[in-house]
């Protein structure tokens, strides 16, 4: 496949790193031989040329093209060679043929990439097994000096996979020297020592052990397990078992690291879905029971403006955080103007109205647009994982909303705290005649203070398109859980509802395991019910004089 | 005395009443002494219709008794109907006997399929109508009961209560939607067969079961309007308007809200039970928020603090839906919504209170 | 209290079980045969560092008319809600005659066992008519299944009347309680107080939006009661104050500035200082 190349943030520093890491090694003596050969002399095939001469003639003569082919720098040639190994290169009988790759259904033109599914009389281009040895060494070299670090570390992965001979050894050996990243270095350390543990020396093997216990491979681990259990030396064996026991302390942190973030990730979605919630809830007193459809329109605007904008996929999410906030704020003013205003003091009563307006948004969104899930497609830049370690890795996406959650909730305390918007709204809260009477215009800043929560909710929609199907009944799956959330943490409180929003997520992810999702689910609810019951001011009441009435 | 207490003094019940008895009465007879062919002919589906509006009726009545009168806004009250559903429903099960699907003698088919090899321990003794009855009314009691004193006991109130209950409602259907909990997952028990021995099938059962439905909510009329015009029921409307005055006279405050909860999951679940082998099926759905919710839109429809308005509301809102999904889905939610904002903005005393309104005034001239 | 202690008060000998002990016997007499009626001893509560009272000693004898008077935030209501079991103060105790430990009881027992309280805005059940507001407050068998079975004895018919006449509120007696002037609402509200038949009546602000006409004959109630039951005024309105008071407590910053008669009060230069101010 040849990536199609998109300008993101992080793609454009990953290919800017790429040219510079490629020009340092072409600069180097080491290379010459093979990164002089593509300035070849005309005479030579060029690689399109080779790659159609691939079906014809006998297997010695396809031996010699593939040879040709492999002093070619070329992208594709690593995609070609591999579908060749296995058998998945097709080509048919015309002249010049038509080459493709076969991917389970479907065919790809091994040279423009251009889609060929449905296509007839492409046939397998065969191999024998001293050719498929051959292909096999020249598609590891080709990896291992591949530019990119991520493919060559998963090259040297591979060979870790399928088990190391004495061939790949002498390959890895001769390229460590140049390898400059130490992931990479560290993941052939490892592949050589496994090597060396199967077929070299007392020493070497002692060696290798000693390596291997700082290797979180499940073969590293496979290998030290047969050692510890089957070798006949007794030292061998008592060091293997306690490079094991090493092993799996470290691979237990990583999971509870791993937990840890899955925990907060949880939390902080529960965070941006409760922290609008925590403004109209918790500092206005009003009950919003359509702050889940409102988080449920802030996720279709993410929608619509890829819908909108097909060419700035890369773009949208950035693109529809403002347009989220300001379309689902105006929503949340209009409900606060229409509905809300005349319901003050009257919470349950605000309940049942809010909760007909969340009936009526969802269907209106239903009848919109459909009552199926809307697909939102996720930007490059956020998409794919951060891989730490073989045990532990993390997904980019879960890894920027948590970020984005603990940036709202910033920005949030920021308003509050230092604008004066934020101060005539604690003021409002507090005592709404004293603020009318110094000169608050407390309706306006009733609608505005509802107007910032409902924003805030869509933003949150934003960030849960991302990681949640978007259909008309997504609001609802998170209208319970920020509740508890405002709750838990103690009405009023902002810091209340980060540190609720952040244990609940722990909780619930630690009970998982054990538990089940759904069962953890309900132990979580019921912990909750249990504790209010303790303290039904939730985790950080308000205090004071006025609180006690 | 009594009858003065529960009925003379009180005109709109007397009349919802008389209605109710007419239909248990009338309903029946057209349905199996008329031909089908004959306009007077009143269908299967209606008695179904009618016999499951009857047990919303009664749910609404338990909803009105806490909401309407101690003013506890419950929105849990889904859970305890369903929970006396799935009591009835167990009962049903049971009655199955071999006739199931994999045709074992004791295990229900949802069991086998997940290789039990003996029935669950809470499933024995619901072969036994007496057990599974006085289940239906102790299960969701004691519920409330637990619940209730937890909640009462920590003086949560208003919107927390309401929350907290909510949350029960969607711990529940959590845990039913689980395989595991025994009691059919997903799908929820059906396939029912038979009641006492009466096919659930034939006409006569379901007319039985419809007049019983009828009965069942003259009688939870009547045991509602025994408490409220008791002193019992002067407390609780006291608590409602000063609960601080009312403790300071020298009452336990939290134990009335707690009895007169129970009562009211009691006779939620009793709802449930006779709803269940009208429409053939119970699921984890029941439990859904949603659908407690719902409830407490009839009661303000009709008129909370009533009694006779939450049937009133139970009646017209169910009629509307029932309208309205056959007809028209795409818009029921809309009305629904709509219900909701309207009733509370603009007729806090719902339909009775319309009503009252016009009567006031043709009084006056 | 520590476990240990906890242990100890569970196996003590001449006590059984709480739960099994019978409940406080509230028809006996509270003992008080020592004078006083009410002891708030070192009494002390704090909102969030805010110390509302601060080492309160008040005595009530029984019988006894006492004022609280003292400028706003001085912890009058605060005492009140002590009394009554609304609050439950950090330290300090609260004795309702000899036997009578007011901090283990809850508001209804509290009340139940012969303490009343006004609020300062009239709180009385607004949906009810003005004759079940005093039913309500009958004293009598409070228990749930007691008032959902029994309906009142003439005996009790009788007092209600007999307190309908002495607030004035005769002629309205089936009328919605929501529906009466302000003026009669504090009266219903202390109407409601002597249904419960208590030995002491806490009354905090009674003539707050009274006539001039109403305020005289509120004293001449209050005076009344005295004597049969020991009445504590908490009042804004001195012309009231020195109409009815005897003796009078100043409150200030949470404890007791002054005690003595009117007149040795407002001569006293604390309580004249901190009226005034600086």
């Amino acid at each position: 496949m040849i990536p199609i190349c998109r300008l993101t943030p992080r793609h454009a520093v990953q290919q800017w790193l790429t040219r510079l890491l490629l020009l340092c090694l072409c600069s180097l003596p080491l290379h010459t031989s093979a990164q002089e050969a593509p300035e070849a002399t005309p005479a030579q095939p060029t690689f399109d040329e080779l790659v159609r001469q691939l079906p014809s003639g006998n297997l010695r003569q396809r031996a010699t093209t593939v040879e040709q082919l492999a002093s070619q720098q070329d992208e594709r040639l690593a995609d070609i060679l591999a579908a060749l190994i296995v058998g998945d290169l097709l080509a048919n009988k015309d002249k010049p043929p038509v080459v493709a790759i076969r991917n389970g259904d479907t065919l790809t033109d091994a040279l423009n990439g251009s889609d060929l599914t449905g296509t007839s009389g492409l046939r397998r281009i065969p191999v024998n097994n001293s050719l498929r040895t051959q292909l096999r060494g020249m598609v590891a070299q080709l990896n291992l000096s591949h530019p990119d670090s991520d493919k060559r570390y998963a090259a040297v992965q591979r060979f870790i996979r399928d088990g190391v001979d004495g061939e790949t050894a002498a390959l890895l050996r001769q390229h460590q020297p140049s390898e400059e990243s130490g992931r990479v270095n560290d993941a052939i350390d490892a592949a050589l020592a496994l090597f060396d543990l199967q077929t070299g020396d007392r020493d070497q093997r002692m060696a290798a052990i000693d390596t291997l216990s700082g290797s979180l491979e499940q073969e590293a681990r496979n290998a030290l397990r047969s050692v510890a259990e089957n070798d006949e030396d007794a030292t061998l064996r008592a060091a293997g078992a306690k490079a094991i026991e090493s092993i799996q302390g470290r691979i237990s942190f990583y999971r509870f690291i791993e937990n840890v973030f899955f925990g907060l990730s949880l939390g902080s979605i529960l965070l941006l879905a409760a922290i609008g919630l925590a403004i109209t809830f918790g500092v206005m007193g009003v009950i919003n029971m359509a702050h889940g459809e409102l988080i449920m329109i802030g996720a279709y605007t993410t929608w619509g403006i890829q819908v909108l904008f097909p060419d700035l996929i890369e773009w949208s999410l950035l693109i529809a955080i403002p347009a989220a906030f300001l379309i689902t704020a105006l929503v949340g003013i209009a409900i606060e103007r229409g509905v809300i205003r005349f319901l003050y003091g009257r919470p349950l009563e605000t309940l049942l109205a809010t909760f007909g307006l969340s009936l009526v948004l969802q269907q209106a969104v239903r009848t919109l647009f459909s009552p199926l899930n809307r697909s939102v497609s996720s930007p490059e830049w956020i998409s794919g994982t951060l891989s730490i370690n073989p045990v532990l890795s993390i997904t980019y996406t879960r890894l920027y909303i948590l970020l984005f959650g603990l940036a709202v909730f910033f920005a949030l305390m920021l308003v509050m705290k230092r604008t004066s918007l934020g101060l005539k709204v604690r003021a409002v809260s507090q005592n709404r005649a004293m603020a009318r009477a110094v000169g608050v215009r407390s309706n306006w800043i009733d609608a505005l203070t509802f107007g910032l929560g409902s924003g805030i909710a869509g933003v949150a929609g934003v960030a849960l398109s991302q990681i949640t199907n978007v259909g008309p009944n997504l609001g609802q799956a998170y209208i319970i859980d920020s509740f508890m959330v405002v709750v838990f943490g103690g009405v009023g409180n902002l810091w209340g509802t980060l540190v609720s929003a952040m244990s609940l997520g722990l909780i619930n992810n630690f009970l998982e395991p054990w538990a089940g999702a759904m069962l953890a689910k309900v132990l979580v609810l019921i912990m909750l019910i249990l504790f209010i019951q303790k303290k039904p001011k939730g985790l950080f009441p308000q205090k004071g004089r006025a609180a006690a009435d | 005395m009594l009858t003065q207490r529960l009925l003379l003094s009180d005109r709109g019940g007397m009349l919802v009443l008389g209605l109710v008895l007419l239909t248990a009465i009338i309903v029946p007879i057209l349905n199996l002494a008329v031909p089908s062919d004959s306009p007077l002919y009143v269908s299967n589906y209606t008695v179904a219709l009618l016999g499951k509006f009857l047990c919303f009726a009664l749910l609404a009545l338990s909803v009105d008794l806490i909401w309407g009168y101690a003013g506890i806004l419950s929105l849990g009250h889904g859970a305890f109907f369903s929970l006396g559903g799935y009591a009835m429903g167990m009962y049903l099960m049971r009655q199955i006997g071999d006739r199931g699907v994999y045709g074992h003698p004791e295990l229900m088919d949802f069991m086998v399929v997940l290789n039990w090899d003996k029935l669950p321990w809470y499933w024995q003794g619901f072969d036994m109508f007496w057990f599974a009855m006085l289940m239906v009314l102790l299960v969701p009691g004691l519920l409330a009961l637990v619940f209730g004193w937890l909640a009462f006991r920590s003086r949560v109130t208003g919107v927390y209560f309401a929350i907290i209950t909510q949350a029960l409602t969607y711990a529940l259907m959590l845990a039913f939607f689980r395989n595991e909990m025994g009691f059919g997952g997903n799908n929820g028990l059906n396939d029912f067969k038979e009641i006492l021995g009466f096919d659930l099938a034939a006409k006569t059962t379901r007319v039985g079961l419809f007049v019983a439905s009828a009965f069942a909510l003259i009688i939870g009329y009547m045991a509602c309007r025994y408490i409220v015009t008791s002193r019992m029921g002067r407390v609780i409307i006291a608590i409602r308007d000063a609960e601080s005055r009312t403790r300071f006279s020298g009452y336990q405050v939290e134990s009335y809200k707690l009895w007169l909860f129970v009562f009211s999951a009691m006779l939620a679940a009793v709802a449930g039970a006779l709803y269940v082998p009208q429409v053939g099926i119970i699921n984890p759905g029941e439990f859904s928020p949603l659908n407690s919710i719902e409830m407490v839109v009839w009661v303000a429809t009709g008129g909370r603090g009533t009694l006779f308005g939450a049937i009133v509301g139970a009646f017209s809102v169910n009629y509307a839906k029932t309208f309205f999904t056959t007809f028209s889905p795409e818009t029921w939610l809309f009305i629904l919504g709509g219900l909701f904002v309207l009733v509370t903005l603009l007729l806090p005393k719902g339909i009775v209170g319309l009503f009252d309104r016009f009567s006031r005034k043709g009084d006056k001239q | 209290m520590n476990p240990l202690e906890q242990l100890r008060e569970t196996w003590r000998r001449d006590q059984v079980f709480d739960f099994v002990q019978p409940a406080p016997d509230f028809s006996t007499k509270v003992d008080t045969t020592h004078g006083p009626i009410l002891y708030v001893e070192d009494v002390s509560v704090s909102f969030d560092g805010f110390k509302a009272l601060n080492n309160l000693n008040l005595y009530i004898d029984d019988g006894e008319l006492r004022c609280i008077i003292g400028p706003n935030g001085a912890g009058k209501t605060t005492m009140m809600d002590v009394i009554t079991g609304k609050t439950r103060p950090d330290t300090g105790s609260v004795w309702f005659g000899q036997r009578m430990n007011l901090l283990k009881l809850s508001e209804h027992e509290i009340a139940r066992g012969g303490i009343g309280r006004k609020f300062q805005k009239p709180t009385i059940f607004e949906a009810l008519s003005v004759f079940e507001n005093l039913e309500l407050a009958t004293a009598s068998n409070k228990h749930v299944w007691y008032t959902l079975n029994k309906s009142l004895t003439g005996e009790q018919l009788d007092r209600i009347d007999e307190v309908l006449k002495l607030i004035g509120l005769k002629e309205q007696f089936r009328m919605e309680a929501g529906a009466l002037s302000h003026g009669q609402k504090q009266w219903l509200e202390i109407g409601m107080l002597l249904m419960q038949n208590p030995r002491v009546l806490l009354v905090d602000e009674p003539v707050a939006g009274m006539t001039g006409e109403e305020v005289e004959h509120t004293a001449e109630l209050l005076t009344s009661l005295a004597g049969r039951h020991s009445v504590i005024v908490v009042e804004h309105d001195m012309a009231f104050v020195r109409s009815i008071a005897r003796k009078v407590t100043v409150l200030h910053q949470g404890s007791v500035l002054a005690e003595g008669t009117m007149d040795q009060v407002q001569n006293d230069p604390r309580v004249v200082e901190v009226y005034l101010g600086e």
